[in-house]
């Protein structure tokens, strides 16, 4: 049983460093990204490409990776979102889900439908584990990615409220408006904002593909456990969606053993739960909506 | 030098035409007010020189530069500070904080969060309190100090003393004093009159967006001004 908790406690690691994006994005830009998972296995092809073909190992690969997914994050800003929040609220949610059906089917042109995985080019690093008193033993990776998810929250909870772009992201996502009368350029703080989520999409992305396997339309099932998460653990802090990624993979951990098709609907089930008691805490759907506005 | 200049500016909110056929001049080291009924167009004129609405036609210029079609942050960036009706706080944000947003224009000068203190020393307390939690008079403190730390050249206030109380309005108008003894100048929006007539060397009335009225604040008596305010007609008033 602590052998469960323990790696479903380690699972939340990763749906935490998948959320943390998808929750950062929503809160500075109030935007739903249903790209989201799409892009990480965007992210995680392109360590696969490096690895494959040019010999590069996935770690080394991130510094050529994530400086593209900042950029893909500033062009996708000017030339998609910053346009789509202008037409209204619905057409981020439209556009993004667009974006990722063109994503998913232009990886599935472009590599087939063969499950693929990064495990092969990180050495035993797929396979090491660490022991525990009690005979538990963890995987190093699994550990890893616990950690690499706590540093991201950290520090993006320490750039946020200690630097001055920081300083500036908070202020535009509260009202842009006002911001632009401080001084703050506020196109350009979303504009950096947007490359921050991008990079640490990549940085999801990267994890998933060394953890285990993914193909072309794998982005779907990532991106419902990254809104789960988001959701669980709210949107408004660093710890809360920490907190909903493990609550998340506890869920699905325990469910797991109690049956093979337990993993996903304790998952559903906790997901659920948690969303009718923020809907009936805030007083209905709309106060929930009233909140947020 | 002029400091200011707004020529011919027209401004629509939708069907509404706010602002019709402007022209006003600030000169470096004034205290302008800008009286009027509500609904006579000043928080929309001071916005439009703020960079927070944009006019349908005429011309702004600051410092001699065409300004009319820079986006706010880059008049902050010139030296136009606005302190907008309402505060307009980043709330979950704590005071010092809200200070040292001003910081991001990057203009350099001798504002630092210390000296705001200074000026109004009720906030040092509460400086890392979050600005929601604030009193309205220590709201306004922040928010003017704000625009400060811009080093602005220019001050732009919109109805600072608003759902203020009297102790707090009287509080506030000593720092006031303060600034414009240092020269710095100021466009400034006030519903009390007799307090406007004081603080600033010259009034420009506004009434349906127009400009009805315009003079040194020594050789105006408050009756023209009032007449101007309400459209009473005892002056003759430009079309």
């Amino acid at each position: 049983m602590i052998n469960t908790l323990l790696q479903g406690v380690l699972l939340g690691g990763y749906y935490a460093l998948i959320a943390a994006g998808l929750s950062f994005m929503f809160s500075v830009m109030g935007i739903i990204n249903l790209a989201h998972g799409s892009l990480a296995v965007l992210a995680a092809y392109a360590l696969l490409v490096l690895a494959q073909n040019y010999g590069i190992s996935p770690f080394l690969g991130l510094l050529v990776v994530l400086p593209l997914m900042a950029i893909l994050g500033l062009l996708l800003q000017r030339f998609v979102l910053d346009r789509a929040l202008r037409a209204g609220p619905l057409v981020p949610i439209l556009a993004t889900f667009g974006l990722s059906i063109v994503i998913d089917n232009a990886l599935f042109e472009f590599f087939g439908a063969n499950t693929r995985s990064l495990g092969n080019y990180i050495g035993s690093l797929s396979y090491d584990s660490i022991a525990l008193p009690g005979n538990i033993y963890v995987g190093t990776l699994a550990v890893g990615i616990f950690v690499l998810a706590v540093v991201v929250l950290v520090g993006l909870q320490g750039f946020l409220s200690l630097t001055p772009y920081g300083r500036a992201i908070r202020a535009t996502a509260e009202d842009a408006d006002t911001a632009g009368l401080v001084g703050i350029n506020a196109r350009m703080a979303t504009a950096v904002a947007s490359a921050i989520a991008l990079v640490m999409v990549g940085l999801a992305g990267a994890a998933l593909g060394m953890k285990g396997t993914f193909d072309a339309y794998t982005g779907a099932s990532q991106l419902l456990f990254a809104f789960e998460s988001a959701v669980i653990g709210g949107t408004g802090s660093v710890w809360g969606t920490l907190l909903g990624g493990i609550v998340l993979a506890l869920a699905q951990s325990i469910g797991a053993t109690i049956s093979p098709l337990g993993f996903l609907i304790a998952g559903h089930a906790v997901f659920l739960a948690v969303l009718f008691v923020r809907i009936w805490l805030a007083g209905g759907v709309a106060g929930l909506l009233r909140r947020r506005a | 030098m002029s400091t200011l200049k707004v020529e011919n500016l027209n401004l629509h909110h939708g069907l509404l035409h706010a602002v019709r056929d402007v022209s006003l001049k600030v000169e470096s080291g004034e205290v302008v007010a800008l009286v009027g009924a509500n609904g006579a167009g000043k928080t929309t004129l001071l916005r439009a020189i703020a960079g927070a609405h944009r006019p349908s036609s005429g011309r702004i210029s600051f410092d001699g530069r065409d300004i009319t079609a820079l986006p706010s942050h880059r008049r902050v960036a010139l030296g136009i500070a606005l302190v907008p009706e309402g505060r307009r706080l980043f709330a979950a944000m704590t005071v010092e904080e809200n200070l040292l947003l001003g910081r991001m224009a990057g203009r350099s000068g001798d504002w630092t969060v210390e000296r705001i203190m200074e000026t109004f020393p009720h906030l040092e307390a509460r400086r890392k309190a979050r600005a929601g939690t604030l009193s309205g008079g220590e709201q306004q403190a922040t928010a003017i100090g704000r625009a400060l730390m811009s080093n602005p050249a220019l001050l732009l206030l919109d109805e600072v003393s608003l759902g203020l109380s009297p102790l707090a309005v009287d509080r506030l108008y000593e720092s006031l004093a303060r600034l414009i003894q240092s020269g710095t100048t100021i466009l400034l929006v006030e519903q009390d009159l007799a307090r406007a007539m004081r603080v600033a060397s010259r009034v420009v009335c506004l009434r349906e967006g127009k400009v009805v009225l315009e003079g040194e604040t020594a050789a105006l008596d408050r009756g023209a001004v009032t007449d101007a305010y309400f459209g009473l007609g005892r002056q003759k008033v430009p079309a």
